[in-house]
């Protein structure tokens, strides 16, 4: 323990600390821009600087380790002046569009300004001008509102492990973009919008859709129907000042019905329907000799990460399309026969926490005869802003259920939106499949949690599968690695690029609260817990569309339906 | 394709990146970008990188330089004598900017920092031609010196227009 003093506190703090954190500790707030929790501190953007007796210079309290008596003023005149000028310089060359920024109000830069008390231009010059990257399905990059703080080059070179941005350039030329500045969509980039989540500004976005959804429910013609991802119902809450982690299906089903779909369905229906896939798949894997481990495919992260890095995996990954997919590929082709609509009538949004899903929804693969299977693809962040626009009060909304038959769906589907959750869900399944008996314990604890690399050991009646849970694309070169030499132990692998998996996917609320992926993970376990049916094979609309539509997984039709084929692009992208 | 410059150094060491790239260019005399997706691979860095310390240091050009190399003098003395004129007269006679080649490949600019002539300040040099007290209004003579062979292109151009 090392006792300081913090504004005349006295406060013990462990050793190694830095005065950040020791300050945070007894409630003393100090700015930051370019600190990331967790990250080896860059000391880029002084905002963070405090006096310390003794240093001549200010510090800068996010790198600066803690020390036996010390004594820290982070409240000084003369702090207040160097972060207040730092903050003028960051706005002089900044577009002041904050009347029309998509990040009006959930801002940094336009925290710090208020905080700092900007009133007046004191410094004006010329402000850096850059096109604005629209080449994505996903998402947005506009350099101009970039302050280069660099946490999206961190976490996508140290978390992500992608790089697809980085800083190029020097001085007032500087500027955070792709290889070339070509477009993201050309470049490495998996669209995984983990970068959005950290920028201070609106310089990383997704690219919105809102406007062609709303346009097809004005449009008579278009019968619109919307679907919901389970991380969504896990995070809407903390828009509207629910308790993190709060579970908010109820009134979420409300909201959409007002929103003016015809008819709300869970994409947890749809998980049940990969896991009945995905389980058979892996079984006639193991079966056949087929190449072991079967990679899972529910996120399009992975799927493009592999195409564009690994196109030899390949053949590893499950062929099943993506539960949101195969909800939308469901409603083209079943639901819209058995209720009598033209497939090119229907026009089917899916509401996601995740960028990559818009690109996903555009892929040629993805579609029935020429009908894509999902039309567009709206983020948590845009439904909460389509909620305000349309004039919902959220929090008072009452509660309701999904419809059916679409929206029928057990707690293995719950648990699809967070890392670990998609392979426990095709675990209870296939132990069923492989023994005719349920499974008893339905919990696999060690592959639950926010470690990088999870592991588990599963007899199934004498078969013996060793699984793995990859928990962010950062972690997956190696496992990758290992099966390219061999070395690979494991049957199945579950990869999703998200740390935590969907619950914290690029499209979810931006604020920086730490705890947030850990209570938005216990929501969805909870959902799991208090469901009647926790396993997918008990889905009784799902028994319902495989008696009367596909017959069996992985028949004939299934495969037509609701698997897919992967792409080369190494090829496209490195010539 | 670079094979003999790697072998000199070990793979996927990131020390290595700043010397491959000089290599490189020595060899062809910018930075080509299948180059630089060879060496991002060989010493395991993204891309991203790779071009972001690229585009850092001036010493490296990730463009061919032009057939004529036109350096303008932005050190002290020759900023005091006005050179951002001339180099903003430069830039706009030939429509690029500092760090850029033209279309038809004859003219690069760079600026450079002192060049040990500062007493005819302000400076620029052609390949290896000095100009010294440079006024704005002389720049388009001086290129006009350097814009090369005009017969040959006009024989292309009146052959396209015979076509025509
Ligand atoms: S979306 Fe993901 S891969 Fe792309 S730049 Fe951002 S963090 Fe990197
Ligand atoms: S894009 Fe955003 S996160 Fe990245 S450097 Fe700029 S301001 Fe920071
Ligand atoms: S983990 Fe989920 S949110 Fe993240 S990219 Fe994959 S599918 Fe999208
Ligand atoms: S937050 Fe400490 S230097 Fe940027
Ligand atoms: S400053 Fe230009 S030659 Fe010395």
């Amino acid at each position: 323990m090392v006792q300081l003093t913090i504004n005349n506190i006295k406060v013990n703090a462990e050793e190694g600390m830095t005065i950040l954190d020791a300050a945070k500790s007894v409630g003393i707030s100090v700015p930051t821009l370019c600190h990331l929790k967790d990250l080896i501190p860059t000391g880029a953007c002084r905002i963070c600087s405090v006096e310390v007796e003794g240093q001549r210079g200010l510090v800068p309290s996010c790198a600066f380790p803690i020390y036996e008596g010390m004594v820290v003023d982070t409240n000084s005149p003369r702090v207040r002046r160097a972060r207040k000028t730092i903050v003028e310089l960051l706005v002089e060359n900044h577009p002041q569009d904050c009347l029309i920024c998509v990040r009006n109000k959930n801002c940094e830069l336009q925290d710090l300004s208020e905080k700092y008390g900007l009133r007046e231009h004191r410094f004006v010059g010329e402000t850096k001008d850059h096109a604005i990257d629209i080449s994505s399905a996903s998402m947005e990059r506009d350099p101009a509102k970039c302050i280069l703080c660099g946490r999206c080059v961190r976490v996508c070179h140290e978390i992500q492990k992608v790089g697809a941005i980085d800083f190029t350039n020097r001085g007032f030329a500087s500027i955070v973009t792709t290889p070339y500045n070509k477009g993201l969509n050309i470049s490495d980039c998996i669209l995984c919008g983990q970068c959005i989540l950290v920028c201070p500004t609106a310089a990383l976005r997704e690219k919105s859709t809102l406007k062609e959804v709303s346009n097809a429910l004005r449009d008579k013609s278009k019968y619109v129907i919307v679907q919901v991802a389970p991380a969504v119902r896990a995070s809407l809450g903390e828009e509207y000042h629910f308790p993190l982690g709060t579970d908010v299906t109820g009134q979420l089903v409300t909201g959409l019905r007002r929103l003016g779909f015809k008819k709300v369905f869970d994409t947890n229906f749809a998980a049940d329907l990969t896991i009945m896939e995905e389980a058979a798949e892996l079984i006639s894997r193991i079966k056949n000799n087929a190449p072991l481990p079967m990679f899972t495919s529910c996120c399009p992260g992975w799927i493009k990460f592999a195409e564009s890095n690994y196109p030899e995996i390949l053949p590893y990954l499950s062929s099943c399309k993506s539960p949101h997919e195969m909800e939308g590929a469901v409603l083209k082709t079943y639901y819209a026969k058995k209720m009598g609509i033209n497939p090119k009538d229907i026009f089917v949004v899916s509401i996601m926490p995740c960028t990559v899903k818009k690109y996903e929804s555009n892929r040629a693969e993805l579609s029935e005869e020429t009908h894509p299977d999902v039309d567009a693809v709206l983020t948590t962040r845009e439904l909460v802003r389509f909620f305000k626009m349309v004039g919902i009060d959220f929090e008072g909304l009452p509660q309701d259920t999904f419809d059916n038959p679409l929206g029928e769906s057990t707690g293995a589907a719950a648990i699809f939106g967070t890392s670990g959750g998609v392979m426990e869900a095709a675990l209870r399944t296939a132990y069923y499949k492989m023994t005719g008996k349920d499974l008893e314990h339905l919990e696999f604890e060690s592959i639950r949690g926010l470690d990088g690399l999870k592991e588990a050991v599963v007899n199934i009646d004498g078969t013996v599968l060793n699984i793995a849970v990859v928990n962010g694309i950062g972690n997956v070169r190696q496992v990758i690695d290992d099966i390219k030499e061999n070395k690979s132990k494991y049957q199945f692998i579950e990869v999703m690029a998200c740390p935590g998996g969907c619950i914290n996917g690029g499209g979810q609320p931006i604020h920086q609260i730490p705890e947030k992926v850990v209570k938005r993970m216990k929501a969805l376990y909870q959902i799991d817990m208090e469901m009647k049916s926790r396993r997918s094979y008990e889905n009784e609309s799902i028994k319902a569309l495989y008696k009367e539509y596909f017959i069996e997984p992985n028949s004939h039709k299934a495969h037509d339906i609701l698997h897919t084929d992967y792409v080369n692009r190494k090829k496209t992208l490195k010539n | 394709m670079h094979s003999q410059i790697f072998q000199d150094y070990p793979p996927k060491d990131k020390s290595s990146l700043i010397p491959l790239l000089q290599d490189v260019q020595n060899i062809y005399g910018y930075l080509p970008e299948d180059a630089l997706q060879e060496i991002a691979d060989y010493v395991g860095l993204p891309l991203s990188r790779v071009y972001g310390v690229a585009t850092f240091y001036n010493q490296f050009r990730l463009i061919p330089l032009g057939e004529n190399v036109i350096k303008v003098c932005r050190g002290t003395a020759c900023h005091v004598k006005n050179s951002s004129n001339v180099l903003y007269a430069v830039e706009s006679a030939l429509n690029i900017k500092a760090g850029q080649t033209s279309r038809d490949k004859k003219f690069s600019i760079e600026v450079v920092n002192c060049i040990g002539a500062c007493s005819i300040a302000p400076v620029i040099t052609i390949n290896d031609e000095y100009f010294g007290r440079l006024t704005v209004k002389e720049i388009p003579t001086i290129l006009k010196k350097f814009t090369g062979s005009p017969k040959p292109k006009q024989a292309e151009s009146t052959t396209e227009k015979n076509l025509v």
